[in-house]
């Protein structure tokens, strides 16, 4: 291929770096042996009765595009279970839009509400796509630190001290993928007071939220003011293992939803139609599966947490998502370095926190979405590999 | 529900020193809980889940309807008790409908089920009627499907 064929390719686009994630993975495919700690994902399947919704959609021939806004059926299941999960209330008709998972949703929002050089304020360490989104909507990502001191929730005093003139919009995403990450209910408050008296508006990416270990989870949509200013993105993958069905949704103000609506009609159309009729099962349908699969992931954190912590590796406890993060500062190695030899040494792979961003550096991103048995072979290597590096220092 | 039951009911196979790990408590402890399960009969043994199509395709599995005659004292414990203790029975359920005990009966052949529900079964005293249904293929034993092996996963082995 023509190497000058790079010229095509627009400025902004070919400024963005490749997603760490990906050049990590492109080691790991090669070792199929390796036990992978990288999986972002669930590792259940989607339970069967979902999984049978779809099926029996696809035998009664449905194949057609559907509403751009979604199935109106699917915009009232939305609707119930925010009602009950979140104490959020939104109008089907107008205030829901149905998307290709959270990712989509998260790209419309953006484009839909920034001008180019308007700036967005973010916490990382974060998901890999939260500052290159913004880019791509031409504005200005601004960072704001969370520390394992804070067990990675977001601190109101760096919310303020980040902000700047021409910031329009607050990123939020508790329980914070890579990270675990939670905030409770006062710091979130008083962020939410600072939105209002900057006129922020706020995103909120709640993917994770079912699977909160401690506490209730809090949306910063249903605190004062807030309801006319954030827009609440949640999906399906996490909490109902449905990664593969692509679905997700957005709810807010309705001016807000018909402005991310014209774009998602334009380069979307909708959302699949099967994935929407089981979406509609497992809202209706779907919270015992939730909850059986909750406790397996609690009791996993707690272990993983433990055998970190055990290993000299110190870990604080997430209190959601199904991520640990490991500081392996004390093996005086960097992320990368670390996470190589651990893959060449002991066949384990987990990922740098290098790959959510400046702030993941001398941390590692750690699944717990894998078997017992799994997670205990994979624990016991790392102990071992970080002993060795130890005696190797001594 | 103990931490250790919850633990054994996901169904992965692990040792007492694993199991010990997951939850955060000593070998001793879970050996303790293991005993106590066990003491109280919450645990009643430790039998694998064996393929029927592929592990036992000399066994030949029947279900039987059995009607019986309640007892003045007692009702139908006695003679449900009496029909479980024949060690073709692999088990036995009162049940609800138009008969009362429900049997699950193995054997070698045909022959030997048939035997044992002839001699044996309906010989018992009290023992009404019985009707024997044989089972002919397994899909599903104890939650794991038989005939849609678990194909490779397309799940990448690092993803964000």
């Amino acid at each position: 291929m023509d190497t000058n064929s790079q010229r095509f390719v627009a400025n902004h686009v070919r400024g963005l770096p490749r997603s760490g994630i990906r050049d990590f993975f492109a080691i790991v495919a090669a070792m199929p042996q390796a036990i992978s700690l990288g999986i972002g994902e669930p590792d259940f399947v989607t339970p069967w009765h979902i999984r049978e919704a779809a099926i029996f959609a696809l035998e009664k021939g449905k194949t057609s595009y559907t509403d751009n806004m979604g199935l109106i059926r699917l915009r009232r299941e939305i609707n119930t279970y925010v009602e009950n999960t979140f104490e959020l209330s939104y109008h089907p008709d107008n205030q829901i839009l149905v998307a290709v998972g959270v990712s989509e949703a998260l790209d419309i929002a953006l484009r839909a509400v920034l001008n180019p050089g308007d700036k967005v304020l973010y916490h990382q360490p974060c998901y890999v796509s939260y500052s290159p989104s913004i880019v791509l909507a031409h504005a200005e990502p601004i960072a704001i630190s969370t520390s394992a001191h804070d067990q990675f929730g977001i601190n109101p005093e760096d919310v303020e001290a980040a902000w700047q003139p021409g910031c329009k919009v607050l990123l939020l995403n508790f329980p914070t993928n890579p990270t675990g990450g939670v905030t409770e209910r006062a710091k979130l408050e008083r962020i939410a007071r600072f939105a209002v008296a900057k006129d922020l508006l706020v995103i909120s990416d709640e993917i994770y939220s079912e699977l909160t270990f401690e506490g209730e989870h809090t949306s910063i949509a249903t605190l004062p003011g807030m309801a006319e200013r954030t827009i609440f993105l949640h999906g399906f993958s996490k909490a109902f293992a449905m990664t593969g069905f692509r679905i997700g949704y957005a709810c807010g103000p309705a001016p807000l939803i018909e402005a991310m609506m014209k774009i998602h009609q334009y380069s979307m159309l909708c959302a699949p139609i099967l994935s929407q009729e089981a979406a509609i099962e497992a809202l209706k349908h779907g919270r015992t599966a939730v909850a059986e699969m909750k406790q397996q992931y609690h009791r996993r954190r707690d272990f993983i947490v433990r055998r970190f912590n055990q290993a000299g590796l110190s870990c604080h406890l997430p209190k959601g998502s199904f991520y640990a993060f490991p500081s392996i500062q004390s093996t005086g190695m960097d992320s990368m370095e670390f996470c190589q030899g651990l893959l060449q040494t002991e066949s384990v792979a987990v990922v740098p926190g290098t790959a959510f961003g400046p702030g993941g550096a001398g941390f590692v991103r750690a699944s717990f979405s894998t078997a017992y048995e799994r997670l205990i072979e994979a624990t016991d290597r790392i102990e071992r590999y970080v002993d060795t590096i130890r005696k190797q220092h001594d | 529900m103990s931490s250790v039951l919850q633990l054994l009911l996901e169904g992965e196979r692990l040792n007492t020193a694993q199991m010990a790990q997951v939850l955060g408590l000593s070998e001793n402890d879970v050996a303790t809980e293991l005993e106590r399960l066990e003491h109280d009969h919450v645990l009643l043994g430790w039998r694998p889940v064996l393929n029927p199509e592929r592990a036992q395709e000399n066994i030949v599995r029947a279900v039987i309807e059995v009607k019986i005659s309640p007892e003045r004292d007692g009702g139908f414990d006695r003679l449900a008790t009496r029909i479980s203790r024949f060690d073709s029975v692999e088990s036995c359920y009162l049940m609800s409908g138009s008969y009362d005990l429900l049997v699950i009966a193995t054997g070698c052949d045909l022959r030997e089920v048939a035997s044992f529900v002839s001699e044996r079964l309906a010989s018992v005293e009290g023992v009404l009627s019985t009707a024997t249904h044989f089972m002919l293929r397994a899909y599903k034993e104890q939650g794991h499907l038989l005939l849609s092996p678990a194909e490779g996963s397309d799940r990448p082995a690092v993803s964000a």
